[in-house]
């Protein structure tokens, strides 16, 4: 009996790692994802594109994925694991996952790295991104059209480059429009805590943002925007089914077309360590339906995701101010793509510190 | 709605799960039992109530199914802990692991629906009473039930044969069974009370606090409802201050940010856990008392000798 409830365990722990069945010739591709592909958010939508390559290439490669895998010594573990079970490519999809990814490529040379959103590369590490900030900045000027109370509430994950980056971009963008545009960010110290995204929404609403967005991963700020009467954006992916009456639009990670061909790439022996920020105008971010809002805002904002991704529009483009009055960029000049990386200062008018 | 009534109303709704999970752990630990598996039973408590309300278009169902499969995890745990005497914190902490997978996979098909939301109470005059109204008499059911349940144990606990009981054979299993009472069965019982709160608590993630099912989604919420009990050296009410306290300076650290208080977010976010920490210390520091209250069996198995 106890034998038996033994394997059960294993059984049970084993299922915690999906592996597919071995085969000998395919190329085998891993994925590591900071939360469950159950997510409906940023998880989601690269378990999407990992499917993208498993319709498109699956006769010649294979894939795997672990998920909740925690940023930390934990992601070590886990990628040395999957490039001890032979494979070949694998992408590491979170910030965290950066020292980690370094570390397991370090002894494995021939095995190929993909870690997103990272600065960090070598010779079988790319880097890869999507510039989220173009998206954000769309969604800026809908917010400062629709705000009644010209605040908005902004719900952050980690006070890293690419979130400041995106703060900045929504503000930007808001203040195109209305220049006195004021923006509360309250920070969760976590991607994933639905409960917690929740508590921020409320905490931001009952100080008078009405509009919501998020740079974490779950749909719940999104609900309590729809429940409260206040308008939300969606993060990552289409969230438009928890909020049918708040939601006015999502940015949409789309890594599928990245993830298809890089995968080629690994199995035409012509993969190369890289840095690939796409955004619009590569297709790897995308903008939803635009809902609940007026025939001007909704022109105003499909000319504005227009312009950039036909490159007119960059929304780095001075004249910006640094929050302690300092000059960032001139008039018409664009803030250069180290900076923006490595970005870690506010615009002036976000309602925090860093 | 002012906005001390909505910081108000945002700390209820955050230190409720806590509560709902740690009541029962309270009464588990006090019969003796450490069941580290909280947060798994909890999860599936989320899981079966969302996927239930679902099917069934009913909210109160959902509850019932959670409190269902909040007991069915914890019957399986003490099936191995009591039945079976397998080491009770591996077994614990397998049941989290079992409820954290498990629950991925019965709510795989309900991911990205949104949920049932279980109603708030309204009673005409009184909710609308200014100030109180909504705190006091406007709130989700399970608020009710949480504040019920602290009430209910204590008094259970402290003035009932059936808490003399529990506390005797969590104290001193042998003598308890020199005595006659059933050390398992009374065991089993509470485990199963134990499943109940915490499926319960499950069910306010996913059918109040947030209501849609997310993979996770009680992140991390069964372990901090763990350590609230040690805390508070297994009082009820000093469970129930220790909840809200750190429900409290949670819902706070998140005001103080959106107000642009220039302290560090990573501070504000360990805060809760500093605060539960420092105040419990603080209240705990009558020895007496605490040794009177630590459960002296706690995590032993029990082999009754024939």
């Amino acid at each position: 009996m106890k034998k038996l409830f033994t394997v059960a365990a294993t059984v049970a722990l084993a299922s915690a790692m999906s592996v597919s069945a071995l085969a000998a010739d395919k190329l085998k591709v891993g994925f590591i994802y900071i939360g469950p592909p159950g997510d409906h958010g940023w998880t989601y939508q690269h378990d999407q594109g990992r499917k993208a390559v498993e319709a498109e290439l699956g006769d010649q490669v294979e894939t795997v994925y672990v998920e909740n895998v925690p940023e930390g010594p934990d992601a070590e573990r886990t990628i040395t694991r999957l490039a001890r079970q032979g494979a070949g490519l694998i992408f590491t999809t979170s910030f965290g996952y950066m020292d980690p990814t370094l570390k397991v490529a370090a002894k494995f040379p021939d095995v190929k790295f993909e870690h997103a959103t990272g600065y960090k590369r070598a010779d079988n590490v790319s880097t890869y991104s999507s510039r989220f900030y173009e998206g954000r900045y769309v969604i800026g000027q809908i917010a400062a059209k629709m705000s009644k109370s010209g605040t908005a509430g902004y719900i952050a994950s980690f006070p890293i480059p690419e979130v400041v980056r995106g703060i900045n971009s929504f503000l930007l963008g808001a203040q195109s429009v209305n220049p006195d545009f004021k923006l509360k960010v309250v920070w969760v110290n976590s991607w994933f805590d639905p409960g917690k995204e929740a508590d921020a929404a409320k905490v931001l609403i009952s100080q008078g943002a009405d509009i919501i967005t998020q740079h974490t991963d779950s749909t719940a700020a999104v609900q309590v925007a729809e429940e409260q009467g206040v308008y939300a954006f969606g993060q990552a992916s289409d969230m438009s089914a928890f909020a049918p009456k708040a939601l006015l639009t999502s940015i949409i990670d789309d890594w599928s077309q990245y993830y298809i061909a890089r995968t080629q790439a690994v199995l035409d022996g012509t993969w190369e360590s890289t840095d690939t920020f796409g955004g619009m105008d590569a297709e790897m971010v995308g903008m939803g339906a635009f809902e609940n809002m007026p025939a001007d805002v909704k022109a105003m904002a499909e000319a504005t995701t227009a312009a950039i991704t036909s490159g007119e529009l960059h929304p780095f483009t001075g004249p910006i101010y640094k929050q302690d009055g300092s000059l960032a960029a001139a008039a018409g000049e664009v803030i250069d793509l180290g900076v923006l990386l490595g970005m870690d200062w506010y615009v002036q008018g976000v309602d925090d510190q860093l | 709605m002012s906005a001390y009534e909505a910081i108000l109303l945002t700390i209820i709704t955050a230190s409720t799960p806590l509560l709902l999970a740690a009541i029962g752990e309270l009464v588990v630990e006090r019969s003796g039992v450490l069941n580290l598996g909280l947060e798994g039973m909890m999860v599936m408590g989320a899981v079966c109530g969302f996927a239930m309300a679902q099917v069934t278009g009913s909210p109160w169902l959902g509850v019932l199914m959670a409190m269902l499969a909040g007991i069915a995890m914890s019957m399986l745990f003490a099936f191995l802990t009591q039945t079976l005497v397998t080491n009770q914190v591996a077994t614990g902490l397998s049941i989290t692991l079992l409820g954290l997978g498990l629950s991925g996979l019965i709510g795989s098909g309900f991911v990205g629906m949104p949920g049932i939301k279980l109603e708030y109470i309204s009673i005409p005059v009184l909710s609308d009473l200014p100030v109180v109204g909504k705190l006091v008499f406007g709130q989700d059911p399970l608020v009710y039930i949480s504040i019920l349940l602290v009430l209910g144990v204590s008094y259970m606990l402290k003035r009932t044969r059936m808490g003399l009981i529990i506390r005797a054979v969590g104290q001193n299993h042998d003598s308890a069974h020199a005595l006659g009472y059933s050390v398992i069965k009374v065991r089993y019982a509470c485990i199963a009370f134990g499943g109940m709160t915490s499926g319960l608590a499950g069910a306010y993630l996913s059918l109040v606090y947030t209501p849609q099912w997310i993979e996770n989604m009680t992140a991390g919420r069964g372990w901090i409802a763990l350590a609230l009990v040690v805390f508070s050296t297994w009082l009820p009410g000093r469970l129930a201050a220790g909840a809200y306290l750190f429900g409290g300076v949670w819902i706070l650290g998140l005001y103080a940010q959106g107000m642009g208080v220039g302290i560090p977010s990573q501070l504000l976010s360990s805060l809760p856990y500093l605060a539960t920490i420092l105040a419990l210390i603080v209240i705990s520091t009558n020895r007496r008392l605490s040794v009177i209250n630590t459960p002296a069996s706690l995590g032993q198995g029990f082999v009754p000798d024939r």
